[in-house]
């Protein structure tokens, strides 16, 4: 794709505003509409984007798939995380309440680990998805 | 948007269905914000009409962009089928409350409690994210979940990126390395 200057340009453009947006969406869920689910899709097609653009090899230089994949397990893990720290510090699991010393305080820093943990598995899982199918085509 | 299914159905590009159903998405979408379900239609159009067509095209172009089955005669024992579960679900929804009906269920018994009181208990202005992430924070969890399975499911099912899928290159690599071996 090194003849379409157009597309390359516009896509340099356009990718650190897709980007920037997905991290407005997923830290203002708590205020507007938004939250982990659609942060991840919007940051993994800027990420997709860039690798249709400029070359699936150089998306998995700037993503290797092994980091990907521990990242699609990691977000499970601080959700679940978030979950075992309410059990540690004298809670139910997945409560809130005890995870600062005011109830409304732990509130929102459990709901932004928790949109966050969604937020990695979904934008993981979609460049997953991207990279095997992308892989796919050397086999015909 | 029936329009649109119909067309989806009828249409034997391939290509051409994938936009409708981006086109399909993307018409719910402006369905739910009417409805004032903002962030659902968020969802709708980032997954629906964005990512979902995306991964489409690259299915697409894996296989073949139509396809080559012409269309087979009616058969009456499928469409018997359909037509009695499609009745029994219309009859199912007649004993559902009326659409905003304020003496339903979930109007008086869990709504009432998340709009008058999240914003102490929880303290987010954005209800839905403070029902999603606290409330129900079991069913986001078991959401994760699904997405995370279903991505593992994938990565096995077709193989963990591109090395796995050139068996020539894995050969050469192999033939490569007892010859590396004997020289050193």
């Amino acid at each position: 794709m090194n003849r379409h200057s157009i597309l390359r340009v516009v896509a340099k453009f356009m990718i650190p505003y897709i980007m920037l947006f997905a991290l407005y969406v997923q830290f203002h869920g708590d205020f507007g509409p938004g939250g982990g689910f659609q942060a991840g899709v919007i940051f993994a097609v800027g990420f997709i984007l860039y690798a249709l653009i400029f070359g699936i090899e150089n998306g998995r230089k700037v993503l290797p798939a092994g980091v990907n994949r521990i990242l699609l397990a990691g977000g499970v893990l601080l959700y679940a995380g978030v979950g075992v720290a309410g059990l540690l510090l004298e809670g139910n699991y997945l409560d809130y309440f005890v995870l600062a010393h005011d109830p409304v305080h732990g509130q929102h820093l459990g709901i932004l680990l928790v949109e966050l943990g969604v937020g990695i598995t979904v934008a993981s899982t979609m460049i997953a998805l991207f990279y095997v199918f992308s892989g796919q085509d050397v086999r015909r | 948007m029936a329009a649109t299914a119909i067309a989806i159905v009828r249409s034997r590009k391939l290509f051409a269905a994938v936009m409708l159903s981006g086109i399909f998405s993307l018409i719910a979408a402006v369905f739910y914000v009417h409805l004032t379900a903002v962030d659902v239609a968020f969802t709708e159009a980032a997954v629906g009409a964005g990512i979902s067509t995306l991964l489409f095209l690259a299915t697409l172009a894996l296989t073949h962009t139509s396809t080559e089955e012409p269309h087979k005669p009616v058969r009456p024992l499928p469409l018997l089928i359909v037509v009695v579960t499609g009745a029994v679900l219309i009859y199912g929804t007649l004993d559902m409350p009326a659409y905003g009906d304020p003496e339903a269920p979930p109007n008086t018994h869990v709504i009432p409690r998340y709009i008058n009181e999240s914003g102490t208990e929880v303290g987010v202005p954005n209800i839905v994210t403070s029902v999603l992430a606290s409330y129900r924070g079991y069913d986001t969890l078991g959401e994760t979940v699904v997405i995370f399975t279903a991505g593992i499911g994938v990565l096995v099912l077709l193989g963990r990126g591109r090395r796995r899928w050139r068996p020539g290159l894995k050969s050469k690599n192999e033939d490569d390395e007892p010859g590396r071996g004997a020289e050193a």
